[in-house]
């Protein structure tokens, strides 16, 4: 077993090892410059707000269609109920109108029943109060006979 | 800057009009906080991140976070050391997140090494300048690649955003000892790096 002194372990100084290597500081130092150029012209690039803008004309555009339809579907809902109430206002009256010829048709059969009831009833009268037409002949013939 | 607010919160419940002051006060505090750090928290995590949108979502989150709990904040700390702790935690969170291992596995968003290293220092002039630092710059996010969460955090901490290691570990909750041995694991992986290509 070989007997290494404590001093060969040591972890170098990050100053140390830069102090030793001119190379290495001028690679830091390049390293160091290129992300800054890169880090300044990232942090200042323009930003453009396109997609904000196409994302606003969007909605206009889905709003206006969005009204559009509803009114649209408004207006077709009043056409619509306006066509269903004179079509409903139609078919009452012509309802009101067969009722109304119906009733004169039963009006006409009852009054051409009540004449008939009553011609009848004057008929059944009149025949009671006439005699019978040889009645008065039969008396007559009685009486010559009893002579 | 906020050692006065337990004293204007105890005049807020006797006066409404100090009320609202200091709500105003408050929130001019925070905007100038966002205004002023609102950069080095989007760099951090760009550079951790390597999605610009990524970066851009988890920077929102840290100030939207940052502003709920605002009142909280006691000023024990500076008010970046407190974002970017926050950060730290939105980044990790995030990768953890069960939703998000989709990303995670694929990194569909996050730019590839050469893209990232297309980034140059300013200064360099002539075209052979550019391409070595094109590729030293590439030799180190290739090794930043493979360092693990916490060392590549501790790595970006210190050589991107320049924190001293006390401020690094007061950001991560570590001790200087162990934000030392991440680094220089780090440092090595990155010479290791550099070394094997030149």
């Amino acid at each position: 077993m070989t007997w290494k002194p404590k001093w060969t372990n040591r972890t170098e100084e990050p100053a140390e090892i830069e102090a030793s290597d001119p190379a290495l500081q001028q690679a830091l130092g390049d390293f160091k410059a290129s992300v800054r150029a890169w880090s300044d012209a990232a942090h200042n690039r323009p930003r453009t707000v396109q997609s904000i803008v196409v994302h606003r004309s969007w909605q206009l555009a889905a709003g206006w269609s969005l009204a559009a339809v509803l009114l649209a579907g408004t207006m077709s809902g009043g056409f619509y109920e306006h066509h269903q109430r004179v079509v409903a206002s139609q078919i009452a009256a012509a309802h009101r109108a067969e009722q109304e010829r119906q009733a004169a048709a039963q009006r006409a059969v009852d009054q051409a029943q009540q004449e008939d009831d009553v011609l009848a009833s004057v008929d059944t009268d009149v025949s009671r109060e006439v005699p019978s037409a040889m009645e008065p002949l039969a008396q007559l013939t009685d009486e010559g006979d009893s002579k | 800057m906020r050692a006065s607010t337990p004293v204007m919160a105890a005049c807020t419940i006797l006066d409404p009009m100090t009320m609202a002051t200091a709500d105003e006060h408050a929130a001019q505090e925070f905007s100038s906080v966002v205004a002023s750090h609102r950069p080095q928290i989007f760099r951090f995590l760009l550079a951790s991140t390597r999605d610009v949108d990524l970066a851009e979502t988890l920077t929102q989150e840290c100030f939207l976070k940052a502003h709920r709990n605002w009142s909280s904040f006691r000023g024990d700390s500076s008010a970046m050391t407190w974002l970017m702790r926050i950060a730290i935690n939105l980044q990790k969170d995030h990768w953890r997140n069960r939703r998000m291992q989709f990303w995670r596995q694929t990194r569909a968003n996050s730019v590839d090494l050469d893209e990232a290293s297309d980034w140059l220092p300013s200064g360099e002039s002539s075209q052979e300048t550019k391409l070595l630092a094109r590729e030293r710059v590439s030799q180190v996010w290739s090794a930043v690649e493979r360092l693990s969460e916490r060392q590549r955090t501790v790595f970006l901490l210190r050589y991107v955003e320049e924190l001293e290691l006390s401020e690094i570990a007061h950001t991560t909750g570590l001790s200087e000892g162990t934000v030392k041995a991440h680094l220089s694991r780090a440092l090595a992986r990155v010479r290791a790096e550099l070394g094997g290509k030149r």
